[in-house]
């Protein structure tokens, strides 16, 4: 076992079983703070459900999750949230009738404190607060550039385009003040530009926001541009881990992706 | 060409200096974003009228209509107008409360009346000569409001894991024994506490500072009630807009487009159901006892499903989420119903609105032409053979006289006795001709529409308006189903948009 202090989410032995269907078994996973790992598969492969199991949508059948070297099992997902967890979704799941910058102020509701009544009251405290929620929301929108600019913060969340709605949900999830970000699929339905920029942005996500980021991505591109340590799961079951060049050559790799066949001509 | 350079102008209002030069690439992003102003903008003169009214602040709205209405008593001497004013100010408060359960929490509750009774309830306890407390309204006012929001808070607790269809469930339960309660509370446990169907009397009116205020004075109503109740109005109208505005109202929207996100967003979803539930309650039990210091009684059979069906068509036709939605909501209906207990005034309505309903669907076109003047023609056609055939047919004297009435039973035909059958049969006929109609396309459609328009005509001056109190509601009904049709969202409601 490494330093404790290194390790920001670590999972032993975790497995989930829905009935008798096993859709993840004894998996073993660390991710140590600053780190990119990246999670692959074939569909079906288990990674949507670790995700739903760390962020506490799930409790595992079996197993422990920790973060920062405390157990995070049995907590409700906004209890696992507020100790630095965030995460996107494969399917998008905005706030879709609510402005732009409404979508990444109402993350802030987590490390956040003035109560409905001193909302009534209109308390200097509360005040301040929400300016600073205000301009938290508006540093997280301005990470993006150009693409989550100016006037459109007013705009309901739906007029955005669909590569902007992707944006503003990893925008909307480091406005809970995240250490780690967990970003489902974050390149998908994009073109090849769009994807080149997410790339780009899930570098800048560690270098300038500080965040440590674990990523499912089908998209072989931008696991290699981005990934420290890739993580290859089959059937709910780890089958490599390593670089993304080791993990890609994996003759177990390739036949979960292609089948045996393809696997013994390589 | 002008009233294109105007368009552009409004686009540009509010839009930053650097994307103001030119308009954005068709298909880019800012395109993508932009596309709601184009087709939503208005163009010319009415357009720049409507950025202009949008840039004016909401209080100044708030206090332009509170000056209007407070306003009324001075220009309307009859306690009548009074008594309407303050019962439509009773379903403005009504209508905000729920507004924050359905509108913002998003959640179904169909308890709510129950919470305007339990304030009721709270207010006359505390207030009447039963149990002798007479507590100050000081206290008694704010100790209803906060009973409705525990209560709210408790019937919330069992039901605070169920969405959807589960909850309305259980708060229709709840809204069942309270009534339940309320009637049998003359022996609860062998003790009359309440006095079951009977209710509270000898409740006291409002007392402020000192000064009690009577309910009226020479049988005029007293103007003071309509003015309390618009000081509640505006309290609890600005208390929930900055509620909504700030991080617990974000999160009670967050909780309505997607409650899973809002949870891993870090919003305790459980416990903000609950606070939503509670806000709307208490604001129904405050709402509560402004009516029974009012009546100076309450009685179980208030709080029945009516009333809770005329708030939710308050809410949802006014759109619900937008406060000056739900307030013109219930100003309509609320004035609606009553303008629809007298004959002469409904007449009127009935044809105004069916008249505004056609150039609203066919605009200002042939087709509007050929069926008013088709609609007209045939009447008076119709009404001279059967003038011509028994004179009896068309003798009938328009309910309510007045002039339009008079006019009406020139063109309908108004029997002086109706046959028995005639009523099922015209109005059943009537149903079925509309049901056809929304079947039928192009002139077929236009050609059904003219005899139905005067059939309908013959319902409402013979059938209708016999009978006033079912006329009432089955009006209120055809204008929801209109209006849904017409503008789901309500009248000033946000639009919602799902992608699929």
């Amino acid at each position: 076992m490494s330093a404790p202090a290194a390790e920001l989410l670590e999972l032993r032995g975790v497995s989930m079983a829905f009935g008798g269907l096993s859709v993840v078994d004894r998996l073993d996973l660390d991710v140590r703070a600053g780190e990119i790992v990246s999670v692959i598969g074939p569909n079906g492969a288990g990674k949507t459900t670790l995700f739903n199991l760390v962020t506490g949508i799930y409790r595992p059948t079996a197993g422990k999750i920790r973060f920062e070297g405390q157990s995070i099992v049995g907590l409700e997902p906004h209890q696992i949230t507020r100790r630095g967890i965030a995460r996107t979704f494969q399917t998008l799941r905005l706030f879709l009738n609510m402005t732009v910058r409404e979508n990444v102020m109402a993350a802030a509701y987590g490390h956040t404190k003035a109560g409905v009544f001193r909302a009534i009251l209109r308390t200097p405290g509360q005040r301040r607060e929400e300016r600073a929620i205000r301009e938290l929301a508006e540093r997280r929108l301005a990470f993006f550039g150009e693409r989550l600019m100016g006037y459109r913060w007013d705009q309901p969340a739906y007029s955005l385009s669909y590569a902007n709605r992707r944006r503003l949900e990893i925008a909307r999830a480091t406005a809970t003040n995240p250490r780690l970000l967990l970003l489902d699929e974050p390149a998908a339905g994009m073109n090849p530009v769009e994807t080149h920029e997410i790339t780009e942005l899930i570098g800048k996500l560690r270098t300038e926001g500080g965040y440590t980021i674990l990523v499912i991505e089908h998209d072989m591109h931008v696991v290699e541009g981005i990934s420290d340590r890739v993580i290859a799961l089959d059937h709910g079951v780890k089958i490599a881990e390593g670089s993304f060049d080791a993990v890609a050559t994996d003759p177990r790799v390739v036949e979960a992706y292609l089948g045996t066949k393809a696997a013994e001509r390589k | 060409m002008a009233d294109e350079e105007t368009r552009r102008e409004r686009l540009e209002e509010g839009v930053p200096a650097a994307s103001a030069t030119a308009g954005p690439q068709i298909g880019v992003d800012e395109w993508v974003a932009r596309s709601a102003e184009r087709r939503g903008g208005r163009g010319g003169r009415l357009g720049v009228v409507e950025a202009r009214l949008r840039t004016v602040p909401w209080w100044a709205w708030l206090t332009l209509f509170v000056a209007i209405v407070a306003a009324l008593p001075v220009g309307f001497e009859s306690g009548y107008v009074r008594r309407v004013a303050f019962d439509t100010v009773i379903f403005m408060l009504l209508a905000l409360g729920l507004n924050v359960v359905v509108g913002w929490g998003g959640l179904l509750d169909l308890g709510y009346v129950a919470f305007y009774g339990v304030g009721a309830y709270t207010y006359a306890i505390l207030s009447a000569d039963r149990y002798d407390l007479h507590l100050p309204v000081f206290v008694s006012i704010p100790a209803a409001a906060v009973v409705g929001g525990l209560v709210g808070l408790l019937v919330g607790l069992p039901s605070r894991r169920l969405v959807g269809d589960y909850l309305a469930i259980v708060t229709l339960f709840f809204f069942q024994i309270f009534l339940t309660v309320s009637n049998n509370s003359d022996s609860i446990f062998g003790e009359d506490r309440a006095g079951g169907p009977n209710g509270i009397l000898n409740v006291e009116p409002l007392s402020l500072f000192g000064r009690e205020l009577p309910v009226s004075t020479e049988g005029i109503f007293n103007v003071a009630y309509l003015y309390v109740a618009l000081a509640f109005f505006v309290v609890v109208f600005v208390a929930l807009r900055l509620a909504n505005a700030s991080r617990t109202g974000r999160a009670w929207r967050s909780l309505r487009e997607d409650p899973l996100a809002a949870e891993l967003m870090g919003m305790p979803v459980n416990w903000l159901k609950l606070t939503a539930f509670a806000f709307g309650a208490a604001v129904a039990a405050l709402t509560g006892t402004l009516v029974t210091a009012l009546n100076g009684s309450v009685f179980p059979q208030t709080f029945e499903f009516p009333l809770l069906i005329t708030v939710y068509t308050m809410v949802i036709l006014g759109g619900a989420g937008s406060q000056a939605g739900v307030v013109i909501g219930a100003i309509g209906i609320s004035v609606l119903l009553e303008l629809l207990r007298e004959p002469g005034d409904s007449r009127f309505l009935f044809y105004v609105l069916s008249v505004l309903a056609l150039v609203g669907t066919l605009r200002f076109s042939r087709r509007l032409a050929i069926v008013l003047g088709g609609t007209l023609a045939l009447g008076f056609v119709v009404h001279s053979l059967a003038g011509a055939i028994d004179g009896s047919w068309t003798a009938g004297a328009a309910r309510d006289g007045g002039r339009l009435g008079e006019w009406a039973t020139q063109w309908v035909v108004v029997p002086s006795s109706l046959a028995s059958w005639v009523t099922p049969v015209s109005y059943i006929g009537l149903v079925a001709a509309v049901l056809t109609l929304t079947l039928l396309r192009g002139r077929l459609r236009l050609a059904l529409l003219v005899p139905t328009l005067y059939l309908a005509a013959f319902v409402w001056e013979n059938v209708m308006l016999a009978k006033p109190e079912p006329t009432r509601f089955v009006v209120l009904g055809a204008i929801l189903i209109a209006v849904m049709v017409a503008r789901p969202e309500g009248v000033l409601g946000e639009k919602r948009v799902e992608i699929v």
